[in-house]
């Protein structure tokens, strides 16, 4: 609860800060000091299970250790993202305050989004995350590329808001309960009803196309190219985390039980997703678009969360979350700062910046998931999910072997960094490398290697 | 003394230290130095370990156990025993050996090469130690990572390419030894720890031997496990990565590469596979030695063809690895004896072959066999103690090589006569490959790529005496090894009846 009202509350005072207050510095550090105490009020929250808001909301959000961590975690992640690449922010436009503030919003959103009991929950808070991003998309106003990602977005995401709403509207039809609490939905005995299935079809398709999962995904790709690449890093990594955690919550408390009926509809997704993503991603030239196919290869592994639906799962929804977002937030940080996006454009960066180079090493090899990282940890929980569903055993056979595939678009840049020589001198911007950025990189790297080394330093928290 | 250090922490943690030093070398000197010293302080290390094999006395000392991941039941389990003794000790011999014979050879950035090469002894290292699955998996993993980057940034030409095959090749093959490990892992008894913690299941050793499995589960997770160890050692038809690793890597590296990484697979099946999937290993062992003797002999038909020397050598190990892993799957005391012993000495004997190797193409700049001539002329030491290696290489009496195969040889003959006599072709073409290769580069007429070749200077006649004296003491006196090993050997036949 702390953490929705207060971010609700410091979006608003961020807005007017651009008003008041002239500098184009200091809303990063407003927000930043903003951020870390709405962290700290969240882990209060955590560790007591108190909040400081006593508010009667008639059973419409639940917070336990698990959502409450998951909020942790995005907050955390959106901290690092703010001390990396907060000064990138400045330079996208005038009104500085201002993406800070919907930042924050996409914030209290994604607390309701991980916490909310009721379907009309839900919506209010995938569409706070939604409305926010697609301004975010736009902001860089006189870019063409900017403008028409925004529009697809507004677009697709409309549609897919209207198919959510239709889809909730069935199953309160179809619930003789007529209710829209997520736990008190009678699916009948045996096959459900039609109602609810049509329902439970239509939330499934628009909760897939927020996580860009396959046959859903077409707009991913133009909308993380066309969007500045520091709202990319945002929008592909906690954004897309939350929509996966609001995506499993759904689906385990509504319809955990008739898992048997819909299941064979997440492996199809799941193959797809991990297909497509993969696939394209080995022939993408830009890195920038690479990472975008690669957010999607990510999400076909993050679904198998949603197969398996079980302890460990939520266990590996959490790693993940945490380990995708800081390795994919860092190389976004790094990508900011080059001067060409392709992969080319990365030629022999290990010579001219070696620190760089390294931390993008990492990051590559967590996202991989090679042991001692993050990234493994992740992926490792995620296979033991869903191999103890005990079914299926051939998705997770076909979920590594496009892990495989995967190193392979991915060490294409560790092998221009380290083992091609650069055509020409300045690979970086100029002004790239500033002690606090070249500080924050080594503080990812370090809490991705934490990580990976033990991982119960963050899931431990579930079971305090 | 095991309070405060046990043998498998300082085989693990010395190399790590030693990388950590030479990465942050000022000069380029330095990290060769520091490399050199700390392989020989490690080497004594492993020497130690041979005399504190008393399993009650020095328990201690030999076996270690770290709580990691509490509530998934993994602990970091290290341990030695005779089989990882064995092979850290070739590993602790293999390191101080291919640092010495290269150190003439000067690399760009050696602070980062000597860096990587002690990390790649450290994940050496784990995989022979680990008694805990989740352990094992790590250090299979990290060992490959910076081999990789070693082969990319100082290989030869077309490096990136062949190194990345190698990579990927791997990768695939352990990301499916990983659904393997969590699958047997699901199937394991629940473990508890001392302050009361509970976990259902358990990733230790033992519990992975004694996990509830069917003989349907253990069939199709014996193939998981068995690709990931096939293409480690590489058995035909998974063996493709590996001619083109070795010709294009840098020496140094195919050296740690033939003589003790290609263990790994073959330690893999012996600690891991057989002994967990017993049923599925009777199952599968026609199979698999049919595999590994169509291998020998395809190997070894490709090397009589070969006019490139690494690759040549490269066959010739693949013929090698097959023959070991068809004696694994013989399964009688006999032939695992011989593997045990084999492991060993096929390391030291290819790691001897590529020293000279080395040497030759550091002096000539030449790989091509016919553009090679009459080497005996102008560096005699040289051409004798190759002579003498490729000698052990073909298993002649007296030399290493020989008790060893003799033994896998009436392994495989007491199973089976004729995957003895097909494997046996293997060895008659082994002795053509190589005394054929022998004859042209070494004797004929002096040519002018040859003509300013030096004779071996002072660190290469150490090594290379070394060598030849690890060749002849076992060749004459092959007992301690065995010895070593014999009690492992038992415990593991015991455990397929």
């Amino acid at each position: 609860m702390n953490t929705i009202i207060c971010t609700a509350f410091f979006g608003v005072v961020m807005m007017f800060f651009g008003v008041f207050v002239k500098s184009k510095k200091s809303p990063k550090y407003a927000a930043i000091i903003g951020l870390s105490a709405i962290i700290l009020l969240n882990i209060s929250e955590l560790i007591t299970g108190n909040s400081f808001f006593q508010i009667d909301i008639h059973e419409m959000l639940h917070f336990d250790n698990f959502n409450l961590l998951f909020i942790t975690i995005a907050l955390s992640c959106t901290l690092i993202y703010f001390l990396l690449s907060g000064s990138e922010i400045e330079k996208v436009g005038n009104h500085v305050g201002e993406y800070f503030a919907l930042i924050f919003f996409v914030l209290c959103g994604i607390s309701i989004a991980a916490t909310f009991n009721t379907l009309l929950m839900l919506f209010i808070g995938i569409e706070i995350i939604s409305i926010p991003l697609y301004i975010l998309t736009a902001s860089d106003k006189r870019n063409l590329k900017s403008n028409e990602a925004a529009l697809k977005y507004f677009l697709m995401g409309a549609f897919s808001t209207g198919i959510m709403l239709m889809g909730i509207a069935f199953i309160y039809g179809g619930n003789p309960a007529a209710s829209f609490h997520i736990d008190k939905i009678q699916l009948g005995i045996g096959k459900m009803p039609v109602m609810i299935a049509i329902g439970l079809l239509f939330l499934m398709v628009s909760m897939s196309f927020k996580v860009s999962a396959a046959p859903f995904h077409f707009w991913t790709p133009d909308v993380y190219d066309g969007a500045p690449t520091v709202f990319t890093s945002f929008m592909s990594t906690i954004v897309k985390a939350a929509g996966f955690f609001a995506f499993i919550r759904l689906f385990e408390h509504a319809f955990g039980v008739i898992q048997d009926q819909w299941q064979h509809l997440i492996i199809f997704i799941t193959v797809a997703t991990l297909l497509i993503g993969n696939v394209t991603a080995v022939f993408q030239q830009s890195v920038k678009r690479m990472l975008a196919y690669s957010s999607i290869a990510q999400a076909g592994f993050m679904l198998l969360a949603l197969f398996a639906l079980n302890g460990k799962a939520k266990e590996g929804i959490l790693l993940y979350s945490a380990a995708y977002s800081l390795a994919t937030i860092g190389m976004f940080g790094i990508l900011t700062k080059m001067e060409d996006f392709t992969i080319d454009g990365f030629n022999g960066l290990a010579k001219e910046k070696p620190l760089l180079a390294f931390a993008t090493t990492v990051f590559l090899l967590s996202l991989t998931g090679v042991p001692l990282t993050a990234g493994f940890q992740s992926k490792f929980f995620m296979l033991m999910a869903a191999v103890e569903n005990g079914q299926h055993i051939w998705l997770v056979i076909v979920a590594v072997l496009f892990a495989a595939v995967s190193a392979y678009y991915y060490f294409k840049i560790i092998q221009s960094m380290y083992f091609k020589e650069a055509k020409t001198s300045g690979i970086v911007k100029l002004d790239a490398l500033s002690k606090p950025f070249n500080i924050m990189l080594m503080v990812i790297v370090v809490i991705i290697l934490i990580i990976g080394i033990y991982p119960e330093i963050l899931i431990g928290w579930m079971y305090h | 003394m095991g309070n405060y250090f046990t043998f498998p922490d300082l085989l693990i943690w010395l190399p790590i230290l030693a990388g950590g030093f030479c990465f942050f070398s000022k000069k380029d000197k330095e990290a060769k130095r520091t490399a050199i010293v700390f392989s020989i302080i490690i080497l004594g290390v492993s020497v130690a370990t041979l005399f504190f094999t008393d399993s009650v006395k020095h328990l201690n000392l030999n076996y270690v156990n770290y709580i990691w991941l509490k509530y998934l039941g993994a602990t970091y389990y290290i341990g030695i025993d005779s089989t990882g003794r064995m092979l850290t000790l070739l590993t602790a011999i293999g390191f101080p050996i291919v640092l010495i014979a290269t150190s003439n050879t000067t690399f760009k950035k050696p602070a980062n090469f000597y860096g990587l090469l002690m990390l790649t002894q450290a994940g050496l290292m784990g995989v022979f130690l680990a008694m805990d699955a989740l352990t094992f998996y790590f250090f299979w993993e990290l060992a490959l990572i910076p081999v990789y980057f070693l082969s990319s940034q100082w290989g030869g030409e077309k490096r990136i390419q062949a190194t990345f095959k190698f990579f990927v090749y791997t990768f695939a093959g352990s990301l499916l030894m990983l659904i393997g490990i969590i699958y047997v892992y699901m199937h394991t008894g629940a473990r508890s720890f001392e302050d009361g913690t509970i976990a259902n299941h358990s990733f230790a050793l033992n519990s992975f031997y004694n996990a509830q499995l069917s003989a349907v589960e253990q069939n199709w997770l014996f193939i998981l496990f068995f690709i990931a160890f096939a293409i480690k050692m590489p058995i035909f038809p998974f063996h493709t990565w590996q001619p083109d690793a070795y010709d294009q890597s840098p020496t140094a590296v195919t050296m740690i590469l033939s003589g003790i990484m290609v263990k790994m697979g073959l330690f893999g099946v012996i600690r891991w596979l057989i002994p967990m999937f017993p049923a599925a290993s009777i199952h599968y062992r026609n199979v698999i030695m049919l595999l590994s003797i169509i291998g020998i002999v395809y190997a070894s038909c490709i090397a009589m063809m070969q006019d490139n020397i690494k690759r040549l050598i490269a066959y010739s190990s693949i013929a090698h690895i097959g023959l070991m892993c068809a004696a694994i799957f013989a399964m009688n005391q006999i032939s695992i004896q011989g593997v045990m012993l084999q492991m060993f000495n096929h390391g030291i004997n290819i790691i001897g072959m590529w020293v000279v190797v080395e040497i030759i193409e550091r002096q000539t700049g030449i790989k091509k066999i016919s553009q090679l001539s009459g080497l005996a002329t102008t560096a005699p030491t040289l051409t004798i103690f190759f002579i003498i290696i490729a000698l052990a290489n073909i298993a002649l009496p007296l030399t290493n090589a020989f008790t060893g195969e003799f033994l896998m040889f009436s392994g495989i003959y007491n199973y089976n006569t004729w995957f003895a006599a097909i494997a046996g072709i293997g060895i008659i073409l082994s002795a053509v490959y190589t005394l054929n290769m022998i004859q042209k580069v070494f004797y004929g007429s002096v040519n002018a790529a040859t003509a300013e070749v030096k004779d071996i200077s002072w660190n290469e006649k150490i090594v290379l005496l070394l060598i030849v004296g690890i060749i002849f003491f076992i060749g004459v006196y092959p007992q301690p090894l065995i010895d070593l090993t014999s009690g492992e050997i038992n415990d593991l036949l015991l455990r397929i009846k």
